[in-house]
């Protein structure tokens, strides 16, 4: 596997999940120029195959080594398991949560039963160290590979980048659009609220104006 | 030309029929009783026999729409009037049930209808037995980890010595009936998780990729997975299986009218459920064409995309998953004749002439 030249001026992604989620956004990462990090529930060997199957280009390592060194770091677990993460992996990191809460099918996890907050909120409570962003959690994962297009095409569809630090906000903003998609932000994570579940954004594949459309009516409504 | 099935895995090709139970409408458009539903599975699995399909599969669900929860009931009354066909699960929601038990019903079933069962476990889509039997999601991954290794004991034979946490350990066990012969086959339903695929070949089962949205291609990686995993685990190859969902009638124009209204009535419930967007024309549209993962059309219209998705993912099984709910009772029927006397033909040729 060839290394992409532009490794030294991207930041690191580190993954932490390699479920279903986590090797697919590895994947898209590592082709548009990121070097990648990623780490399953421990020891790396236990994700040697996966890696060098599915994000071949990406290392394997421990999760606390994988977190350490990444610049982005993307938290890709179960959202059952988020209540046994441990924040201080992440202390002082941006971190996307693409995580989402729908209770038919994560069951009732009453850490996110909380109806002042959207879920991503909840995690940023948590994770009180970080800087979270909310993004990628309203597209199927098993899409965001065969949906990605050149900037400027007509039918590129976006993606929302929700967080209340606009720095942070910007950094994953820019993996977004290199990876394939266009960047809509959104001021804050409670604003994010509408890239969830149940929300006009969640699985309906939006172009740019599309999803600025959405925001219109929602704000008109 | 060297990338057919056959070749890369050396397993014959093999086609199934998957239903979930859906509840059809009578001729008047009248939706049947869970009764009738269950008594319309077993005239359909009669029919697949009969026009020389190889597996009829019946997937665990509890609900209203799907009342199917005893699906190995379901098969036994198939096998009794049947002389070929294979019968399974499709899937078995192992997480939630007792793999002794399992295997205790699919063995009494396997000497029913001499030696024609086999068995898929996974989670399947649905949760609903998980708060019904008293179990915790959250505990997903260890109950599953645990029974799928449990079951790949139970597949020896007895004695069985088995230790876990998730049910009462076994010492120099004798569970019966015993296998007559060699053990059934067991496959492994995969919607994504790679480390689903790792247990398969881990464990030494066939793996069956279900393909429910999106392009069957990007599962491609899934199956070059399975096949390097089983080699790292030092097992033989082992096959590949599909499962998506469709309809065939006689003409594309038939199955889509037929099929579209249903799939979006199912949808929309499933959308509340699940949150997810309601699909619309043009998303229909993409799903049954090339790219996409709903097998809708004419015989000669299903079987391409059937023939041109088990080579790109290495398979040498595909099963159909038939049947939308609502659908009237004799499209059904009609659509189990022209897959089993159609479109498996047709599939056969169009794979058998490039190797």
């Amino acid at each position: 596997m060839t290394s992409p030249t532009s490794t030294t001026t991207l930041p690191r992604i580190g993954i932490l999940g390699a479920g279903h989620v986590g090797p697919a956004i590895g994947r898209v990462a590592i082709e548009a120029g990121y070097p990648v990090s990623i780490a399953g529930s421990g020891d790396p060997a236990k994700i040697a195959l996966i890696t060098q199957i599915l994000v071949p280009g990406a290392k394997a390592d421990w999760p606390a080594q994988v977190a350490a060194e990444a610049d982005i770091v993307i938290l890709a677990i179960p959202l059952h398991k988020f209540n046994t993460f441990d924040p201080s992996l992440v202390a002082g990191k941006v971190v996307v949560d693409l995580m989402n809460y729908w209770a038919p099918i994560d069951g009732t996890q009453q850490l996110f039963e909380d109806p002042r907050y959207g879920s991503s909120e909840i995690v940023q409570r948590h994770l009180s160290g970080s800087r979270v962003v909310k993004s990628f959690n309203h597209a199927g994962y098993h899409e965001i590979e065969a949906e990605r297009r050149p900037a400027g095409s007509p039918d590129r569809l976006a993606l929302g980048v929700a967080g209340d630090d606009r720095k942070a906000v910007e950094l994953v903003a820019a993996l977004v659009e290199n990876i394939g998609y266009d960047a809509v932000l959104l001021d804050s994570l409670h604003e994010g609220r509408i890239l969830e579940p149940g929300g006009p954004v969640f699985g309906a594949s939006l172009t740019k104006e599309q999803f600025a459309q959405v925001l219109t009516e929602k704000t008109a409504a | 030309m060297n990338d057919s099935p056959s070749l890369r895995t050396g397993f014959p090709l093999t086609f199934g029929l998957d239903t979930f139970g859906d509840v059809h409408s009578d001729e008047n458009g009248t939706l049947n009783s869970h009764a009738q539903t269950i008594r319309n599975i077993v005239e359909q699995g009669v029919l697949a026999d009969s026009v020389g399909i190889d597996f009829f599969g019946i997937g665990e669900h509890h609900t209203d729409d799907y009342p199917l929860s005893a699906g190995d009931l379901v098969l036994s009354a198939i096998a009794a009037q049947t002389r070929k066909i294979h019968l399974g699960s499709a899937v078995t929601v192992l997480s939630s049930d007792d793999p002794v038990r399992v295997f205790q019903r699919y063995s009494t079933l396997n000497a029913l209808s001499s030696g024609r069962v086999e068995v898929i476990l996974g989670r399947g889509s649905s949760i609903d037995s998980f708060p019904l039997f008293g179990y915790d999601l959250s505990d997903y991954e260890v109950l599953f980890e645990e029974k799928s290794e449990l079951f790949a004991e139970l597949l020896k034979g007895s004695p069985v010595t088995w230790t876990g946490t998730t049910r009462a350990a076994l010492k120099d066990q004798d569970v019966v009936p015993h296998l007559e012969a060699e053990s059934f086959p067991t496959w492994i339903g995969v919607g994504g998780s790679p480390q689903s695929v790792v247990r398969a070949a881990r464990h030494g089962y066939n793996l069956i990729l279900a393909i429910i949205g999106g392009s069957p291609a990007r599962f491609q990686p899934f199956s070059n997975l399975y096949l390097e995993a089983l080699e790292h685990f030092e097992r033989p190859a082992q096959p590949i299986g599909v499962h998506s969902m469709g309809h065939v009638a006689a003409t594309d124009e038939q199955a889509q009218e037929e099929f579209w209204p249903r799939y979006l009535a199912v949808m929309k419930h499933v959308s509340r459920t699940r949150g997810f967007a309601i699909p619309t024309p043009e998303s229909f549209k993409h799903e049954i064409g090339p790219h996409g993962a709903i097998y809708v059309g004419s015989p000669e219209t299903v079987a391409r995309k059937i023939a041109a998705n088990l080579r790109v993912l290495h398979a040498s099984r595909f099963q159909l998953k038939f049947g939308m709910t609502g659908l009237a009772h004799t499209a059904v029927m009609n659509n189990i004749e022209l897959y089993g006397t159609k479109v498996i033909p047709l599939v056969r040729e169009i794979l058998g002439s490039e190797s």
